[in-house]
């Protein structure tokens, strides 16, 4: 059959977002993931089996687990993401299909909108799962909202993920973006107040964790666990969280170049 | 200019006036010019390393440090316009592993035309499928294919969405020969039924005679522009292969008496 080519198919503009392309993304990116329940699982269960592990190692402080445990609800999607995101976008960088799409009209915003919106679902599972055990199961003794710890572990995700797309472009292989996972969290975690307030670090760490996002993260939970209401505090922390994790989007997006030496 | 077919003259698929690109401190395409005409099958050929991958990528826009001119089907090289009018297909199969042939190709197929109705994006799946033979294996992981296989699904993802120009970087190696004759042959209707223009890389030889034009290259020059049968011609040879060592001796000849930068460009 021969058709006349349809040179003025919509020229459609690739810079702004686009609806389809985007959830396009998204669908394809879980379908990838359901072909590899294991690692599904190993998010899903692992930040559970941790709390459980918490659980009983302060069997004797439980103050200590509720410090701990709510700081670890929103550390845990970090982490998980941004090492799925880095090794999924180098993954595409290697496979040449990275190459393909920015052949193609796909705007670098869908590509990246694609897959903060997958694993934002698949964060939203994971701190669902990661938050009921604690608050209903391990005892943990939450004072405000748990929909509020929900809503800072789902920022949280959406933080991780963009990290490991950004980071993703400075690593050649799997090898160098699983040690980007030591050089960009933990520092953060070692910082951020799980183990000590931050306001009793060394003024210079102190310094250096009021600009790193994850102490805005463990800050949020940490209001969320004290008081009954949204505090400003908590609305200040969710809001650096949340422009944290746009702002290194937008960098990671900047990664992403359609012409490659 | 050269008008060897029936067709009207019209402008060429590609035009490349001293086309040059820069990697690292390399430069890997010196000055080029050449065309390629509509509606045929060029073939691309030349060694390994010679630049041919390069060349495509810069036709495609996917290329950095592009310098001179390179207009594709009107449009400067890389336009936006031009993303869903060419296909291309990287030497290495660029697919999902861990997606299931037709997964791969719905993605791309969303991708290329997100505004069609789901009906029209099936038939057009289904149709590539068709094309590259591998309706059989539609839900099989890609990964799980042979490497023939999959580089047959990276040969269907460029086919959706009818492109006017498709850019095949080594589409055959690693075929058995069977596929080969049958995938030239597609490439064949392509371009006689569906009035595609095919740029065509290779370094097997023998595939050059089945090539409407050939563009032979060497150490990021152009050696000839011309139909095989006006190389054979002109270089008193057999065969294409034997062609191109004449040619390349030739040159080789012309470098080492009094290096001339550029080697000759023959457009008849």
């Amino acid at each position: 059959m021969s058709t006349p080519h349809p040179a003025t198919v919509t020229p459609a503009p690739t810079g702004a977002l686009n609806l389809s392309r985007t959830t396009a993304t998204a669908a394809r990116v879980l379908r990838q993931l359901r072909h590899d329940p294991r690692t599904v699982a190993l998010m899903l269960l692992v930040p559970c089996l941790m709390l459980l592990l918490l659980r009983y190692v302060f069997d004797g402080s439980p103050r200590t687990f509720d410090n701990i445990g709510a700081s670890l609800l929103g550390i845990f999607p970090l982490i998980t993401m941004f090492l799925v995101t880095s090794i999924a976008t180098l993954r595409e960088r290697t496979s040449g299909t990275l190459e393909r799409l920015l052949a193609m009209p796909l705007g670098k915003g869908d590509l990246i909108a694609g897959y903060a919106l997958a694993f934002g679902a698949l964060a939203i599972v994971q701190s669902t799962l990661a938050t009921g055990l604690a608050v209903w199961f391990l005892g943990l003794d939450v004072t405000g909202s748990p929909w509020l710890l929900l809503l800072v572990a789902l920022l949280d995700a959406l933080l991780g993920t963009a990290l490991g797309l950004f980071v993703s472009a400075f690593a050649a292989s799997e090898f160098q973006a699983v040690q980007f996972m030591p050089a960009v969290i933990f520092p953060q975690l070692l910082l951020c107040g799980l183990f000590t307030p931050r306001d009793a670090m060394h003024p210079v760490l102190e310094g250096v964790s009021d600009v790193l996002p994850m102490s805005y993260a463990v800050d949020g939970m940490n209001e969320v666990l004290r008081h009954t209401d949204m505090t400003a505090a908590f609305v200040r922390d969710v809001l650096i969280v949340a422009g944290c994790a746009l702002l290194v989007l937008g960098l990671g997006a900047a990664t992403l170049r359609r012409r490659t030496a | 200019m050269m008008n060897y077919s029936s067709r009207p003259p019209e402008d060429p698929a590609v035009r490349a006036q001293d086309l040059t690109v820069v990697r690292g401190a390399r430069t890997v395409l010196r000055g080029l010019d050449f065309t390629v005409p509509r509606g045929q099958v060029t073939g691309l050929l030349g060694p390994s390393g010679c630049g041919k991958s390069t060349l495509m990528r810069a036709v495609v826009g996917t290329q950095a440090k592009v310098t001179g001119a390179l207009d594709v089907l009107g449009r400067p090289a890389g336009h936006p316009a031009l993303r869903t009018r060419i296909g291309y297909v990287t030497q290495a199969p660029s697919v999902y592993d861990d997606l299931t042939v037709r997964q791969n190709l719905d993605y791309f197929a969303a991708i290329l035309r997100p505004g069609s109705a789901s009906a029209d994006r099936r038939q057009d799946v289904e149709r590539v499928l068709t094309d590259v033979d591998l309706t059989p294996h539609a839900d099989a992981l890609a990964g799980a294919l042979s490497g023939g296989q999959r580089s047959r699904v990276s040969l269907a993802v460029a086919l959706l969405g009818t492109p006017e120009l498709l850019v095949l970087d080594e589409p055959t190696v690693g075929l058995d020969p069977v596929l080969r004759r049958d995938l030239w042959r597609l490439f064949h209707t392509l371009a006689a039924e569906r009035g595609a223009t095919l740029l065509i890389s290779s370094h097997v030889m023998d595939e050059a005679e089945r090539c409407h034009r050939l563009l032979l290259m060497r150490a990021g020059e152009i050696l000839a522009d011309d139909t095989p049968d006006a190389l054979r011609t002109r270089t008193g040879s057999e065969t294409v292969e034997a062609a191109f060592l004449h040619l390349v001796d030739a040159a080789n000849a012309a470098g080492s008496t009094g290096r001339t930068g550029r080697t000759k460009e023959t457009t008849r």
